[in-house]
């Protein structure tokens, strides 16, 4: 009996995890959705947001940005624009971001582009908080 | 017939040519290398995209997605020409060039009109000259780019597409097939075409989909068609070194040649004068004798 299920992890540039988990919690465009080993077959489009999965008890959290996740009963393929490991997130620079794209939404002007500048805010804040949930979960070092 | 200098100045001017080609033949083996292995990473993601979509075009209609949908009255071409930056990579760009060109008269032959969406310099300067318009430029953008470029032409020609400016969107360019062989290629990127979706129909069959089938492919065409973007940019890339490369080595070859032919008659040129001098050394003891 297989207890775990094999997850990866693709974006255009390269292939960031092939690893077999325990357990996948992705963030899906309709809300959170979980996968345990001999899930049926499933599509879901990924919204903005933090997956995470379990590994030796241990939960490791990943950043993605847009894609999608490929589930069938042995293994998960997610297929993301962007996706980053906890450890490889920059808060500074996140933090700077975010900073950068609220101000031009704060302008109210007609030039700003809203949408990017609410996405640039939401992608920001996403990374921040998968930083410190791996953090608080001991998988990342500060 | 030239000085001895004059040889000289030549011979050592091939040869720092040659220098010059020798260390652009290394530049560019060692970017195709990165460029290779970029397309390489790509591939598992791209070959994913296709499977997937597929899959999913071919349980909705045509008529779900405004990227699905085949209009009846084509009247404007968009085509996006990607080519290099740079030259000095023998005929790989004119070849592209020609390439869309030939695609664009076809069209317009066939009373359509064509537009331009130019990726590099050597495109937008072949496609200047020529009577067709240039909508969009994206310049001195080849030489390190990553999926956001894609991202953002992606963007501009759906944006183009469904708005009823373009009514087709080809792309062009110069498909990587291995180190001595490039091939200029265009391939129909929008609407994204439904034949190859049959192929695969059936072999993933019971999916659950979350949101619904049309909800999914309103998000995914749009991220499929910056991926096709995407690899035409990467195989541009690769294969644009791929051709220096070889320019690079024939150039070197050439100096090399040229360096000998010249030493040759350098050296003859050198005898001659030796024999001249002679000749004048000993009909003037001759002369001396005589007197």
């Amino acid at each position: 009996m297989a207890n775990t299920i094999h997850f990866e992890i693709v974006t255009p540039d390269r292939q960031l995890l092939s690893e077999d988990v325990e357990y996948v919690g992705a963030p899906g465009i309709n809300g959170e959705f979980g996968v345990l080993p001999n899930h049926i077959p499933f599509l879901s489009a990924l919204g903005i947001g933090s997956l995470y999965y379990k590994k030796n008890g241990k939960k490791y959290y990943v950043f993605i940005a847009g894609g999608f996740a490929e589930v069938s009963p042995q293994k998960v393929s997610v297929l993301a624009e962007v996706a980053e490991k906890a450890e490889e997130i920059d808060i500074e620079r996140a933090q700077k971001a975010a900073d950068k794209a609220e101000k031009r939404l704060k302008q109210q002007k007609e030039k700003v582009d809203f949408a990017r500048a609410q996405a640039q805010v939401a992608r920001s804040i996403h990374r921040i908080r998968c930083r410190e949930s791996a953090v608080s979960e001991g998988t990342c070092r500060m | 017939m030239a000085s001895l200098r004059d040889i000289q100045t030549q011979i050592s001017g091939v040869k720092k040519t040659k220098q010059i080609t020798s260390a652009m033949n290394m530049v560019s083996s060692a970017k195709l290398r990165g460029a290779q292995q970029r397309i390489e990473r790509f591939r598992p993601y791209a070959d994913k995209y296709q499977e997937i979509l597929s899959d999913l075009a071919s349980r909705a209609d045509s008529s779900v997605h405004p990227l699905l949908e085949q209009r009846e009255e084509r009247k404007t071409i968009g085509i996006i020409l990607v080519t290099s930056e740079k030259g000095l990579c023998g005929s790989f760009n004119a070849n592209l060039c020609n390439a869309a060109l030939k695609l664009a008269k076809e069209k317009q032959a066939q009373g359509k009109t064509v537009q331009f969406i130019c990726v590099g310099k050597k495109g937008r300067a072949f496609i200047k000259k020529t009577s067709f318009e240039i909508v969009e430029a994206y310049v001195d953008t080849m030489n390190s780019f990553d999926f956001h470029l894609a991202n953002t032409i992606g963007t501009k020609s759906i944006e183009e597409y469904v708005s009823g400016i373009f009514d087709e969107v080809h792309i062009v360019f110069g498909k990587f097939v291995n180190i001595i062989r490039q091939e200029p290629v265009a391939t129909q990127i929008l609407p994204v075409e439904q034949s190859a979706a049959e192929d695969a129909a059936g072999a993933t069959s019971e999916y659950l989909f979350e949101p619904s089938v049309e909800g999914l492919l309103a998000e995914l065409l749009p991220r499929y068609v910056k991926v096709q973007i995407y690899r035409g940019l990467l195989d541009t890339s690769a294969s644009e070194n791929a051709a220096r490369m070889a320019a690079m080595d024939n150039a070197t070859k050439n100096c090399e040649d040229l360096a000998d032919s010249l030493t040759l008659k350098y050296n003859k040129a050198r005898q001659a004068g030796i024999t001249t001098e002679l000749m004048d050394i000993v009909s003037g003891s001759e002369a001396l004798k005589n007197a």
